[in-house]
């Protein structure tokens, strides 16, 4: 469906699909400002998880009877839907996993089990943790090398010292589309043709990103992109790793189990094709079927009108904030999504968090899971206000005021 | 007075307040009142890392009872800390081991406890404990 054709973007309906959003804590209206730690679902979404319980709840993929057939249906039409929006070329390039740190694991065990002692994976200075880890864990494994391409203070890749790093030992560049903690929107197009001129695949973390802003995996040309359904209105414990199909052919299994062979005897056995050969075990049904659901609802959203409003809710944010004495705002790239993340001079995230917390605004503080990116910034932690389509310029006011009183509290 | 009757004194000033903002106000100003552990005291054996907010713990017995100092990053935590002095600080030992500190729960503050909260507060009250065990001969 082209964006034209979609109904005009309203805050004011879009509100209204998400009960969480309507409740009181501690005697305020909530103002869910953690969007980058997960959304909220809509009502569709709950409907189905409430009604796939009820009514359709059967093992996949296995049965003869109705039900599960109807399960097996339901969660491969999910796929589809997924490989539609995305613009895989086939939906056996969509493997389920149990998140975007898993399907980074999955990569790096099982891409790695290709990789040799010397070769390399260049990740950048401003990945989340588990677009770390997995990858130290794979070098100490094989013995390769991991380098980290810097950033700038703004909180932007730099790209020429990213195009040094390249060479032929380069076999794969694993980076965020989008920085959890600065908002920071990578060029991902240009890292993946630069990687892809010294033959290396290229791995997008895409966590925070189809949930502000379209994704066309094939006009990207990535060879992996992964993402978790819970940041993008669906059910936590699924999400996606996007694979081309040549490449997740030449990968061995991840971990063994049930769906994912073609015939098991004890002295050899034969794995199923694509995308089965990596879900093993009676997969997360439910989960899978209801963020079928949650891109469902993103279909119905025009993107283009919800990303500029997120901007806009951005911008205005800290246009307001930088009038405040003391406060820093970490992570000023020019191209950048709805991430407000800030310090405070002499205060600690922590205080100011929980004291937004008492006066009903739900924002993250800490690291972020982004440690090595506090150090380079010298910081013990930020407080992240993340904002999602749903959020309004009144929430952002009510914000201000409540962050001007718990400021003025801890002084 | 006993540790229990002090733990009554704070449910009951806690009970005065009327919502939340007044009860931080007041564990901030204890925050701000609690003298700063020195910084040579600040040794990674001190040290309880929590993932937000790092603490330091210093416990000492003094005549057969135990002192605390601490000292943390967040002015929050650090006013709860106070709390957790008043009620232990010239206490014997066993005392403290055997007693149930259910004071922050009852002034609504459990959630700074949990380990999700990972201020440091839930190591440090287990750490003052274990300090405490190990002065009783």
């Amino acid at each position: 469906m082209s964006e034209s054709n979609k109904k005009p973007f309203s805050v004011r309906e879009i509100r209204e699909e998400f009960p969480a959003l309507r409740q009181q804590i501690y005697g305020k209206n909530l103002i869910y400002f953690d969007n980058g730690a997960t959304s909220q679902k809509p009502q569709m979404v709950l409907d189905a998880i409430n009604k796939f319980y009820s009514k359709e709840n059967a093992n996949i993929h296995r049965g003869v009877h109705f039900m599960s057939q109807k399960a097996t249906t339901e969660y491969e039409e999910s796929r589809k839907r997924i490989q539609k929006y995305i613009n895989a070329r086939k939906s056996e390039e969509i493997i389920f996993t149990k998140g975007t740190t898993d399907g980074i694991n999955l990569v790096a065990y099982s891409y790695g089990e290709l990789l040799q002692a010397g070769d390399e994976i260049i990740i950048s200075a401003m990945e989340h943790h588990s677009n770390i880890v997995p990858w130290q864990m794979l070098c100490i494994r094989k013995g390769l090398g991991l380098r980290i391409a810097p950033i700038n203070k703004k909180g932007e890749l730099l790209m020429e010292e990213f195009e040094k790093m390249l060479s032929k030992k380069t076999k794969l560049v694993a980076i965020t589309h989008i920085s959890n903690t600065l908002g920071t929107v990578n060029p991902i197009k240009e890292v993946i043709e630069k990687a892809h001129a010294v033959g290396a695949k290229v791995l997008i973390d895409g966590a925070q990103s189809i949930q502000h802003t379209r994704v066309d995996v094939k006009d990207l040309n990535c060879d992996f992109y992964v993402f978790s359904s819970h940041k993008v209105f669906g059910p936590t414990g699924i999400g996606v790793l996007y694979g081309k199909e040549d490449i997740l052919d030449r990968m061995p299994p991840y971990q063994g189990g049930g769906d994912m062979i073609s015939r098991v005897t004890f002295e050899r056995t034969t794995y199923n094709e694509l995308p089965f050969k990596f879900e093993a075990g009676t997969p997360h049904i439910a989960g899978g079927i209801c963020l079928g659901k949650a891109f469902e609802f993103l279909e119905s959203i025009d993107m283009s009108a919800a990303e500029k409003h997120e901007r806009d809710l951005a911008k205005y944010a800290e246009d307001i904030l930088d009038t405040f004495e003391g406060l820093h705002i970490i992570g000023e790239a020019k191209n950048k999504t709805s991430v407000v993340s800030f310090t405070v001079d002499g205060l600690h995230p922590f205080d100011i968090g929980t004291l937004l917390d008492k006066q009903g605004i739900a924002v993250r503080t800490g690291h972020h899971c982004t440690q090595p990116l506090m150090d380079f910034y010298k910081i013990p932690g930020t407080v992240r206000a993340s904002f999602a389509f749903y959020n309004t310029r009144q929430e952002i006011d009510t914000f201000v005021a409540a962050l001007e009183k718990s400021i003025s509290m801890l002084k | 007075m006993t540790i229990e009757e002090k733990q009554q004194e704070i449910i009951s000033e806690f009970s005065m307040f009327d919502d939340w903002m007044e009860k931080y106000e007041y564990i901030i100003d204890l925050g701000k009142d609690l003298p700063l552990i020195e910084n040579e005291l600040k040794t990674e054996d001190r040290l309880i890392e929590g993932c937000q907010s790092r603490v330091w713990l210093e416990s000492k017995m003094i005549d057969g009872k135990m002192n605390y100092s601490a000292d943390s990053e967040a002015i929050i935590t650090k006013g709860i800390i106070g709390l957790l002095i008043r009620v232990l600080n010239n206490e014997t030992p066993k005392s403290i081991v055997e007693n149930d500190l259910h004071f922050i729960h009852d002034i609504g503050l459990q959630e700074h406890l949990s380990p999700t909260r990972a201020n440091g507060l839930a190591g440090m009250v287990k750490r003052m404990k274990i300090d405490a065990l190990k002065n009783i001969s």
